[in-house]
């Protein structure tokens, strides 16, 4: 999938991805989205780390640094109640947009 | 996080970029680690992860930039920009700031006064409360009048005080002068007499020591007197041990009891000394108007509860009070006294509301006026930036963000302009105070303060906008195809109608300036034509010279004082006429007011008309300059031999007799049974009111008379008189100090007060109607110079965008005259139709301002005809040299030029 296609859906992906895992950081984040795509998703660590901040500045993402199992420190992120509406939200739309996309495709 | 952790983030940009740079490793480093347990080596892994990974310097500034973004920095990248243009064309920049400041100032400099005069509280405690008691009298003649009504009488204050049911408390007062003896120099001071009471209801209390007492108003008690902050500064510097010194007031010595504080005034009564009235109920009667009433409602009443309860108080008043035996207390009724109560802030404002207002309409029109200009400086600025910004968007630029960057522009422009409007504003409010006519209430108050830079910073932003609108609207809608061939078209005739329709805006709103300009300029001029009753008032010197009864008893004496007195004035060197009255012509002396019965006449009610009454001396006319129209003045003998005679104004003449000639030898008096006078000569009318009030009848007495109003004939004469001095040299200083030598070589004790010529006196009473003809001139000066600006701004970029058209015209064989004409016209088609629309706004603005003409009616057809004449003529003028560039264009040249 071309890179740029991520762009609209990144916070989607981040917000699902905290919902199904609890707590993560940025590197378990990417890891994740790849394996729970298939390997078909890969998102670029050049985009993630401003989305992320931006999340958190909105309010939809807290975050704390924590140790590793291999002890090392790292920023860990998860959801907050306004994300998980922020979620819901990103969802509705995603199925909308999708809908529409494959309509038109199928239009003779 | 919110707004203000990202405001802090700011701060601490140090630690968050740190903070990043450790989150962004630890990453790199959890790679590195799953890359080598799955078997890579440790270098190789962690090249992959880098390359992965990209830029980190660069991946940290824009992570870094999330946790700080306001939204602002393009705000702040559009002020610099805005800051960056107006360097590089500094004519454009300084003529845009020069206007705003201007104009901004102006409007500032006349909203602080109306602030402080109009809008806010007077400066008591709960002012609110604080009522005027305003009687209407419509049946008592001249002596109720516009300005103060009716005033009380001390029996009134006694009465209304005693039963009243809606105040706190109230109080009467008058203001007075008084001679002060026993300092350094004697002065004749301003006094405000105050009745117990008033400086209860006005609850400010005394700097040093206390108010009068109780005591203090007892008419047999001790005399006391307050002084004012500078009085009291001035004398004793302000030394706290001043109570209880001893004050010669009128040759009376009073034991100073309390200092009021700084700036203290009664109504707006500026005083030195505080007197208490010490009135005797025993000794008073109904009549004796001269009080005015400040009263301090209950919480809870209402002006009309008052006025009620007051008025339920006039026929019991009456009961209480007679004038003296064989006279009807309820005589009073002809007059139908009713109270009409309004707030004490409303009476002291008075009709300054009016003119004030006029003036911020006036300022304002021409800030829009110059918006306007400014508006269409700003559409052309833009129009030449097309490409640029149609590039913009096509770059990916939203139309919000253009329209933002416009806005910011303009906003930038408008609050650089309201700074420097401040020095602007502190400017003109100085001349203002200085300039300002002197009857403008609550003057002292007015000064720079918090509201109005608020205000200066409002009205900054505002233009801001308003000007910027217009070029943001139509100039973020740019396409992409009209903008890249800028090179053959000249513009869409959309832009140019909005700027035409500027101009049309600019010309109206210049018309009814003008039109309300030159109709107060015939005002004014119809107001010096006005005959005000005396001549050369350059010349006339004026000085008041009060002489109290402690000074000199008796009546006589007083007479021989006065008039030795105009004999040494008389003797210094310069002078041709001396004479003195009672009162002056517009000194705002309050006028006495008597009943005058003709003989042989009969009166509708059984009471003759109150008629205007003077003192007069012989020569006073002559020193005045007041024709004697019949008959002949007042001699010494005629003084001195206390003769039965009078001189009338011939308006009284012709109302009595006919006219001038019939009045002399016929006779009147005052009330029933008063002996006869008889009238010896007639006088010109006296516009004692100002010009634009009727003359009022009048009656001269001579300076010395028995007095009627007594069982037994007593001398009476004016104690307190106004010299009229007529010389070449009056005004100078030096020919004034020669006057008041002469006064005092006759009496020492005597200081002369109001020493003003004729010709001030004169102009004070024009005062506030040369102040709004000023303004408005001004104003009108202004927008007629920023319509010629306008128009030609753009006529003249007209041409330079059609510079190619006119080329081809040319080369097809025009004529060069046709090819200017038609600039010319377009510019005369504007201003017409601006013309036509500033009419019917004249008509209808004109209409307000009708109480501030005089002799001239709101739709005068000399000046609705003149002005847009003068206004197309500017227009004419405005559009010459940029059409006749247009028709001086070089075919060849203009068809080879982009």
């Amino acid at each position: 999938m071309a890179r740029y296609d991520l762009q609209g859906s990144l916070d989607l992906l981040v917000l699902k991805t905290l919902s199904q895992r609890g707590e993560l950081h940025g590197y378990g984040i990417v890891l994740h989205i790849q394996r729970a795509s298939d390997e078909l998703l890969r998102v670029e660590e050049g985009s993630l780390y401003p989305a992320l901040h931006r999340m958190e500045q909105n309010g939809w993402i807290a975050s704390e640094w924590a140790l590793t199992e291999t002890s090392r420190r790292a920023k860990y992120y998860k959801m907050t109640a306004s994300g998980r509406k922020q979620l819901r939200e990103a969802e509705e739309s995603f199925e909308q947009l999708v809908k529409g996309v494959r309509a038109m495709l199928r239009y003779a | 996080m919110g707004w203000a952790k990202r405001i802090e983030n700011l701060f601490h940009r140090e630690s968050v970029e740190a903070d990043i740079s450790e989150e962004l490793r630890s990453h790199i480093e959890l790679a590195v680690e799953d890359a080598m347990r799955a078997g890579m080596s440790e270098t190789q892994a962690r090249r992959e992860a880098r390359l992965r990974f990209g830029n980190p310097v660069i991946l940290r500034e824009q992570t870094a930039k999330a946790d700080t973004a306001l939204g602002l920095d393009g705000l702040w990248r559009d002020v610099r920009l805005t800051l960056r243009q107006m360097r590089k064309t500094p004519a454009f920049a300084t003529a845009v700031l020069l206007t705003l400041a201007v104009g901004i100032g102006a409007n500032t400099a006349v909203f602080t006064v109306i602030d402080r005069v109009l809008l806010r509280p007077l400066p008591y405690p709960k002012s609110d409360q604080l009522i005027a008691l305003w009687l209407n009298a419509p049946g008592a003649g001249g002596l109720a009048n516009f300005s103060s009504g009716l005033r009380l009488s001390a029996s009134m204050y006694f009465t209304f005080s005693r039963h009243n049911r809606s105040f706190q408390s109230m109080g009467i007062w008058a203001p007075g002068t008084a001679n002060v003896t026993g300092v350094a120099r004697p002065e004749q001071v301003q006094t405000a007499q105050v009745s117990g009471g008033l400086l209860e209801t006005l609850e400010v209390p005394a700097t040093v020591g206390r108010w009068f007492s109780s005591a203090d108003q007892d008419p047999r008690g001790a005399r006391t007197v307050m002084l004012s902050y500078g009085f009291w500064q001035r004398h004793f510097g302000g030394d706290r041990s001043v109570i209880g010194h001893i004050l010669q007031v009128d040759a009376q010595p009073r034991e100073i009891v309390g200092v009021m504080p700084r700036d203290f005034r009664i109504s707006d009564h500026d005083f030195d000394l505080l007197i208490p009235l010490a009135l005797d109920p025993v000794k008073e009667i109904l009549a004796g108007f001269g009080y005015d009433g400040v009263a301090r409602l209950k919480p809870g009443v209402s002006l009309a509860q008052a006025d009620a309860d007051i008025a339920r108080l006039i026929p019991v008043w009456m009961d209480s009070w007679s004038n003296g035996p064989g006279t009807d207390p309820h005589y009073y009724r002809i007059w139908r006294i009713s109270p009409h109560f309004l707030s004490l802030r409303d009476q002291v404002v008075g009709s300054v509301s009016r003119m004030l207002w006029i003036v911020m309409a006036t300022l304002g029109v021409v800030m829009l006026i110059a918006c306007a200009n400014i508006t269409n400086l700003l559409l052309v600025r833009a129009e030449s930036r097309q490409q640029e910004l149609a590039v913009r968007a096509a770059l990916g630029a939203t139309r919000l963000r253009i329209i933002r960057e416009l806005l910011v522009e303009s906003v930038t422009l408008g609050i650089i302009g309201g700074v420097l409007a401040m020095g602007v504003a502190w400017a003109g409010l100085g001349l203002l105070v200085a300039f300002g006519p002197a009857t403008l209430p609550r003057l002292s108050e007015v000064a720079l303060d918090a509201r109005s830079l608020l205000f200066t910073l409002l009205l900054a932003v505002v233009c801001g906008l308003i000007f910027g609108a217009i070029p943001a609207w139509k100039y973020a809608r740019v396409s992409l195809t009209t903008a890249g061939t800028s090179r053959t078209a000249t513009g869409s005739r959309t832009r140019l109608r909005s700027r035409n329709v500027l101009v049309v805006a600019q010309t109206a709103m210049a018309l009814v300036l003008l039109v309300c300009a030159i109709l107060m300029i015939r005002t004014f001029a119809a107001l010096r034509n006005v005959d005000p009753g005396f001549s050369n008032p350059a010349h006339v010197q004026t000085l008041t010279i009060a002489i109290p009864e402690q000074l000199i008893g008796d009546s006589t004496m007083v007479m021989r004082t006065q008039n030795e007195i105009a004999d040494q004035l008389a003797a210094v060197p310069g002078v041709t006429a001396v004479g003195f009255a009672s009162s002056v012509p517009m000194d705002n002396n309050d006028p006495n007011w008597d009943e005058i019965g003709v003989e042989g006449k009969v009166y509708p009610n059984g009471e003759p008309p109150l008629r205007l009454f003077n003192y007069v001396s012989p020569g006073y006319f002559h020193a005045m300059g007041t024709r004697l129209v019949a008959g002949r003045d007042f001699t010494w003998a005629d003084i001195y031999g206390l003769r039965p005679m009078v001189l009338v104004s011939e308006n009284f003449a012709r109302d009595s007799w006919g006219s001038a000639a019939a009045a002399i030898g016929k006779r009147v008096h005052q009330f029933s049974g008063s002996p006869w006078k008889e009238v010896i000569g007639v006088v010109e009318d006296v516009r004692v009111h100002g010009v634009d009030e009727v003359a009022p009848m009048t009656i001269y007495w001579p300076a010395m008379l028995y007095s009627p109003y007594t069982r037994q004939p007593t001398i009476y004469g004016p104690r307190a008189v106004t010299y009229a001095v007529l010389s070449m040299r009056a005004g100078h200083p030096e020919f004034t100090g020669q006057l008041e030598k002469a006064v005092w070589s006759v009496n020492g004790n005597l200081p002369l007060a109001q020493v003003e010529t004729m010709q001030e006196i004169y102009d004070a009473s024009l005062g506030r109607t040369s102040f709004t003809l000023v303004m408005l001139a001004i104003a009108g000066a202004m927008a007629m110079a920023l319509s010629m600006i306008g128009i030609y701004g753009v006529i003249a970029y007209a041409v330079s965008q059609r510079t190619r058209e006119m080329g081809i015209r040319l080369a097809l064989g025009a004529q060069r005259s046709r090819v200017s004409w038609m600039f010319v016209r377009s510019a005369l088609l504007m201003t017409g139709a601006g013309a036509v629309l500033g009419g019917c706004a004249a008509a209808a603005v004109t209409r307000l301002m009708q109480s501030l003409l005089f002799g001239i009616s709101p739709l005068d057809p000399l000046t609705y005809a003149t002005v847009p004449l003068v206004l197309i003529a500017v227009a004419l003028f405005a559009s010459y040299l940029p059409s006749r560039r247009a028709a001086a264009v070089d075919p060849m040249q203009a068809l080879r030029s982009e």
